[in-house]
């Protein structure tokens, strides 16, 4: 278990940065996962991490020591990669137990705790098998009982499961969940997946064009975004986004000249001032068209979900989707009322897409 | 399932297998049955008919002392022509599989001497290594008398071995670069990560992965180092000092074009033939076995 500090972390490629200046602290035990959609650098970061990318400005220190210019062995990670990147021509067995091998451990003791790892990974029966005749989940699994069996200080993780199947990945998910509790090893996590996010994580990190957007608990992150990046990006289905201002009377304009009644957001509504209305389609219902705030909008179509739909419509020249539980028809073109419930809008400035608390 | 091509055209198939065909059998089975005959007659130098001879030209190699001197010879120049090129090759390979600077101008640079022919590399190579004037030459300058391939045996060989290793590092080299750059970057990541160094991952993890290749390399330049010494020793030593440099194949362009004792050099050729065709069987008995494909 050891603390993870990143002080004004950059990264060049060439002339070109790719990573502006990260500054996270990773407490002991967390479980930390690193969010962003492909290319924002979160994979770099975390190799910068490993050791296995240099750090062109700014230090990393792993337990209080710096390892800037520590090798990755002198640094106590374990990684686990995303094509698992097993040895092709070695038994389980070897490949689980070859960082014991490199380190000099009698061979007695290699052979134990490899036995031990694979008991907890459920792996035994393939010991003698090599990468090549086993299925996904499996070289997988052999991928985390190779990181697990050193005993390392941290574990990185580089979207291990971006190459297996929907179900092996829930599956996955839990055996990570359950041996970080069993273990407590500080873990760092890369993903572009949200739901595997939020599901593993102690504390997110929402990477943007190799900058970090937002740090907090998911449910933190999900309630409260601190940009309009992480509001985009966070939640399925997305959250609604409006750009407009506010006129004279406090009404939020937006689209074709629709207008919005906001008056919980009392005290932001200055006129003219230009803002991001944001607001989840669960923060969006059907209402009666005599209903206080009630907007008027246009059926496009419905997406079925099983337990309940969503209903893409036109307000005004705006798009808008709500979450809806009825199940009567709805058919394309139909005349229909929404409101925003009071607890669920956010706001955010336009001109940098900052959050505008209220 | 294997698919296979139907013709129904029953000529076709034999125009198109004919241009290939034409080659091996006018420039390989012709010559080869040719030798054979020869190996078991005895020719006369001026043409004019020829005698049975059963399996004396053989029998006569087997007893010539001076003859299994050039087998030793050839197999300890296959072995250390073919280890030196192949080491020195994989050594490059390696490093510029890191890609260290300028790793795209070597990886077209090493090629080059693939190019040249072994004759021209020879005779560039004479006056590299001529002890009087050349550029190893000026060593004698400091000790005089310590190199001198035109009198001492072992400097001879040593010279026509390095040339020989020297012509086949380029082809090696780019066999080897190909074979690590197939390897994923991650294996060698992950082998950091797994805490060994840059040259225990070469053996642990990059070797046992290029096997295959270095497999398939073994066998040429052992083949290569066998049947190609010709044109260099020709031109570098003329198997010289007295038959020091003298391996298989330049015995018998000896024999048979200077003694023109062309049954005895036939004998020989199908005895280098058989041999080769022996080594490699051999290799692909027993080496192949340990090379693991994916």
């Amino acid at each position: 278990m050891a603390q993870i500090t990143i002080k004004g972390v950059k990264k060049n490629y060439a002339k070109t940065p790719v990573i502006h200046g990260v500054d996270v602290n990773i407490e002991a035990g967390e479980f930390v996962v690193i969010l962003g959609p492909s290319g924002c650098g979160k994979s770099t970061l975390l190799r910068m991490i490993a050791g296995l990318e240099e750090i062109s400005e700014g230090e990393i220190a792993i337990g209080g020591t710096v390892v800037n210019k520590l090798e990755p062995r002198e640094r106590g990670c374990a990684m686990v990669f995303q094509n698992y990147a097993l040895y092709p021509h070695m038994t389980v067995r070897r490949n689980i137990g070859y960082a014991l091998k490199v380190a000099k451990v009698p061979k007695a003791e290699r052979d134990e705790r490899v036995m031990k790892v694979a008991q907890s990974v459920s792996l035994e029966p393939f010991l003698d098998r090599r990468p090549g005749e086993l299925s996904g989940g499996q070289r997988q699994r052999v991928a985390m009982a190779r990181a697990m069996v050193r005993e390392p200080k941290v574990f990185l993780f580089d979207e291990p499961f971006s190459n297996l199947d929907a179900k092996l990945r829930v599956a996955m998910r839990s055996e990570v969940r359950r041996l970080h509790r069993d273990l407590g090893v500080t873990s760092v996590f890369v993903t572009h997946d949200q739901i595997e996010a939020m599901t593993l994580a102690d504390k997110l990190i929402i990477m943007n064009a190799g900058r970090v957007e937002q740090i907090g608990r998911p449910t933190e992150v999900y309630n409260n975004p601190a940009s309009r990046f992480v509001a985009d990006f966070i939640g399925s289905p997305a959250m609604n986004l409006f750009e407009g201002e506010f006129d004279a009377e406090g009404h939020f304009v937006h689209g074709a000249g629709g207008r919005m009644n906001v008056s919980q957001l009392n005290g932001v509504r200055q006129p003219g001032r230009k803002v991001v209305l944001g607001v989840r389609p669960e923060g969006v219902r059907r209402t009666g068209a005599d209903a206080h705030g009630a907007i008027p909008a246009v059926v496009d179509y419905v997406e079925e979900l099983g337990a309940s739909r969503l209903i893409h419509a036109d307000a005004n020249g705006s798009r808008i989707v709500a979450l809806d539980n009825d199940s009567a028809e709805l058919k394309s073109g139909t005349p229909v009322h929404l409101s925003l419930a009071d607890s669920a809008l956010h706001l955010f400035s336009l001109e940098d897409g900052r959050r505008i608390s209220h | 399932m294997e698919r296979r091509a139907v013709y129904r055209n029953k000529v076709l198939p034999w125009l198109l297998i004919g241009p290939q065909l034409l080659l091996v059998l006018v420039f390989f089975y012709w010559p080869t049955s040719q030798a054979l005959y020869w190996a078991f007659t005895l020719e006369q130098p001026w043409g004019g008919g020829n005698l049975w001879a059963g399996l004396d030209n053989f029998l006569y190699i087997f007893r010539d002392d001076r003859y299994w001197g050039t087998v030793l010879r050839s197999a300890f120049y296959a072995l250390a022509a073919t280890g030196l090129s192949m080491l020195v090759a994989l050594t490059l390979a390696s490093f510029v599989d890191r890609a260290l600077k300028g790793t795209k101008l070597f990886q077209s640079v090493f090629i080059w001497p693939y190019a040249i022919a072994a004759p021209a590399a020879g005779v560039a190579f004479r006056f590299i290594f001529s002890p009087e004037a050349g550029l190893v030459g000026a060593i004698n300058d400091i000790w005089p008398g310590i190199w001198d391939p035109a009198t001492n045996g072992i400097h001879a060989l040593a010279m026509v071995i390095v040339c020989h290793a020297w012509l086949g590092i380029g082809y090696n080299f780019v066999f080897f670069l190909a074979a690590l750059q197939m390897i994923p970057r991650s294996i060698n990541e992950a082998g950091a990560m797994d805490g060994a160094r840059p040259f225990r991952r070469m053996l642990d993890l990059q070797l046992p992965l290029i096997a295959p290749t270095a497999f398939f390399l073994l066998i040429m330049n052992i083949i290569s180092s066998f049947t190609d010494s010709f044109g260099l020793i020709d031109t570098m030593t003329e198997g010289g000092p007295i038959g020091q440099t003298e391996v298989m194949v330049y015995k018998i362009y000896v024999d048979g074009f200077k003694g023109l004792d062309y049954s005895g050099a036939a004998a020989q050729s199908i005895i280098l033939m058989l041999l080769v065709i022996g080594l490699t069987f051999v290799q692909f008995k027993w080496v192949e076995r340990r090379v693991h494909y994916n």
